[in-house]
């Protein structure tokens, strides 16, 4: 039996052929090639990759939506590919692209879905709590993009899974239903269930994710929790403390003198300033007492360190969009 | 702890599933407008225009008596080839297959789901096309009902496993012109509402080889004569065996 510690979802060396392809000559093309992650419960578990990097692809295998051509996974203890009724209803599975049909209403579709479950989610609280019965009389079809994938969250939730997957479940929310989403998927964490999500955007990552996986050529690359990934500079393998201070005032300021060694300013337009480094407390103390011995207010001051964004940079050499 | 999340308690039992994943796809069926006019309006003006026109005299029969088992086919067709293939092609586009076999329901109760929506909907317009053709004189052999409804099944299971066929195989915009287009040539031509002998001579021999031509004669010969023909079963068993395992080999489900 499962140990209540044991993971939700482990992928060892996952290896996935797709075609022939006669965009390949007829060969096969590799989207997946040694993909190794592990997912607890508990967590939020992200794959952070650009479009194409073989997130979708890896959900799929690990949903047995797709047979994988080598590796091996383990699914709430199971292989997928052989998995019975059972084992997919302890499975949620939100697809990229809904899986919902056109012509169906919101409510009776979910109490469809929620027929197939011994002891499913009360809908009517479902509903409620994701914003739905204010478009439960609109065919899904005529749904707005957000309004969709919050409705088909709420279908790979119905049946209380105790692993949800969501691929890229940002996608067409707009800043509420996302605030929406976000704190209900942070709850369900909390509760216990194994999330698993894929996304291209590093702030999902940032503000959802336990634990990343950063995705790219079919393989992890590097994996960590988000403050690991930006505390370590894996060009040069060591510890990162460089933040960044951004402010306005007056152009052309002579700041020389007020700056400690190793600090870098830039004036990237007049009057608009950044300084990049090991700022330390000292630092920005000795830069605001220059401020304030020369009476200068800036208009504008905000200090940032690194983002995922750039970590994804200093690994893959490009950007993720 | 989550207000919403209560402890996973595995899937209902399969009986349910399929029960469950039937009557929404009989539902759907029946709200859509599209399907009704192919499974019931159509089929009832065919029986109008062969009980009103001669084209069926001299068959040894009254014309409504020989037109009947025909609709019935005809019926069967409508459902399980035209309506099933259409239907399932545009849930394959719209990744609604893929989701729903990832529910507890799966590919096999997803299959037998809409299995069972095909033979409820073809129940009902038995029903509503006896109805209709006994108002207009239809006196079927009674002993010809039990017969006669196991080949109604046996005709919807060769012509859902070709509609899941076209609709496992080609884009969703092709099934929906290759299997309307079916639906006329065999409706026509086919040897199902006309019985081969008022076919040119170039089909008589091929539509005892077809699903619609065995199905409408096997109906006619048991509705009019009591007697069910055994190579017209044959080769509805083979359609549905062959077109079975090539829908089983080669369906996409993505």
């Amino acid at each position: 039996m499962r140990s209540p510690e044991s993971p939700v979802l482990t992928i060892d060396g996952l290896i996935k052929d797709v075609g022939p392809l006669a965009t390949l000559d007829g060969k096969m093309l590799r989207v997946v090639s040694g993909l190794s992650l592990v997912a607890e419960r508990g967590q939020v578990t992200a794959l952070l990759g650009a479009n194409g990097a073989g997130k979708t692809t890896t959900l799929e295998c690990a949903q047995g939506l797709q047979k994988r051509t080598g590796g091996s996974i383990s699914l709430l203890g199971a292989d997928p590919d052989t998995a019975g009724a059972d084992l997919r209803s302890r499975v949620g599975v939100m697809l990229q692209d809904g899986g919902l049909p056109p012509s169906a209403r919101p409510i009776p579709l979910l109490r469809h879905v929620a027929g197939m479950y011994k002891n499913p989610m009360d809908v009517d609280a479902l509903v409620e709590r994701l914003g739905i019965s204010q478009f439960s009389r609109t065919s899904v079809r005529r749904l707005s993009g957000g309004q969709k994938q919050r409705l088909a969250l709420a279908a790979a939730l119905v049946g209380n899974p105790e692993i949800l997957f969501l691929d890229e479940p940002s996608a067409g929310l707009d800043p509420q239903s996302r605030q929406m989403v976000f704190e209900l998927i942070a709850e369900l964490r909390d509760a216990g269930m194994g999330i698993v999500l894929t996304t291209h955007l590093m702030d999902d990552a940032e503000r959802l994710a336990d634990y990343v996986y950063i995705i790219d050529g079919g393989h992890n690359v590097v994996e960590g929790t988000v403050a690991e990934l930006l505390r370590h500079d894996h060009a040069t393998d060591s510890a990162i403390t460089d933040r960044t201070l951004y402010f306005d005032a007056p152009g052309g300021l002579d700041f020389a003198g007020a700056l400690g060694p190793g600090l870098q300013l830039t004036e990237t337009r007049s009057g608009s300033y950044s300084i990049t480094g090991a700022i330390t407390p000292n630092d920005l103390a000795a830069l605001t007492a220059w401020w304030a011995e020369r009476n200068i207010m800036p208009a504008s001051l905000r200090l940032e360190a690194r983002s995922l964004e750039d970590v994804f940079l200093d690994i893959s050499g490009r950007d993720l969009r | 702890m989550s207000k919403l999340l209560s402890p996973n308690a595995g899937p209902a039992s399969l009986p349910r599933r399929i029960m469950q994943q039937g009557r929404y796809e009989t539902i759907t069926m029946l709200r859509n407008g599209e399907q009704l006019i192919l499974a019931i309006v159509l089929p009832l003006m065919a029986l109008v225009g062969l009980v009103v026109t001669p084209l069926l005299d001299g068959l040894g029969g009254s014309r409504v008596d020989i037109a009947t088992p025909g609709i019935l086919a005809l019926c069967a067709m409508s459902t399980a080839f035209t309506g099933q293939g259409i239907a399932t092609g545009f849930d394959r586009r719209y990744g609604v297959l893929r989701f729903l076999s990832t529910t507890p329901l799966g590919r096999g109760g997803l299959i037998a789901g809409k299995i069972l929506a095909v033979l409820v909907v073809l129940f009902l317009q038995v029903v509503v096309v006896g109805a209709i053709a006994g108002f207009l004189g239809w006196q079927p052999r009674p002993e010809a009902w039990l017969p006669g409804l196991g080949l109604l099944v046996l005709g919807a299971a060769a012509f859902t496993a070709l509609g899941l066929l076209v609709a496992g195989t080609v884009r969703p915009e092709a099934t929906l012109a290759i299997t309307n287009l079916l639906w006329i040539l065999l409706g026509a031509l086919g040897g199902i509402v006309v019985p081969s002998e008022r076919l040119p001579g170039l089909l008589q021999g091929i539509v005892h080889v077809l699903p619609s031509g065995a199905l409408g004669q096997a109906l006619r010969d048991t509705f009019l004569m009591g007697a069910v023909p055994f190579p017209a079963v044959l080769v509805l068993l083979l359609w549905t065996v062959l077109a079975g395992a090539a829908a089983i080999r080669w369906f996409k489900w993505n």
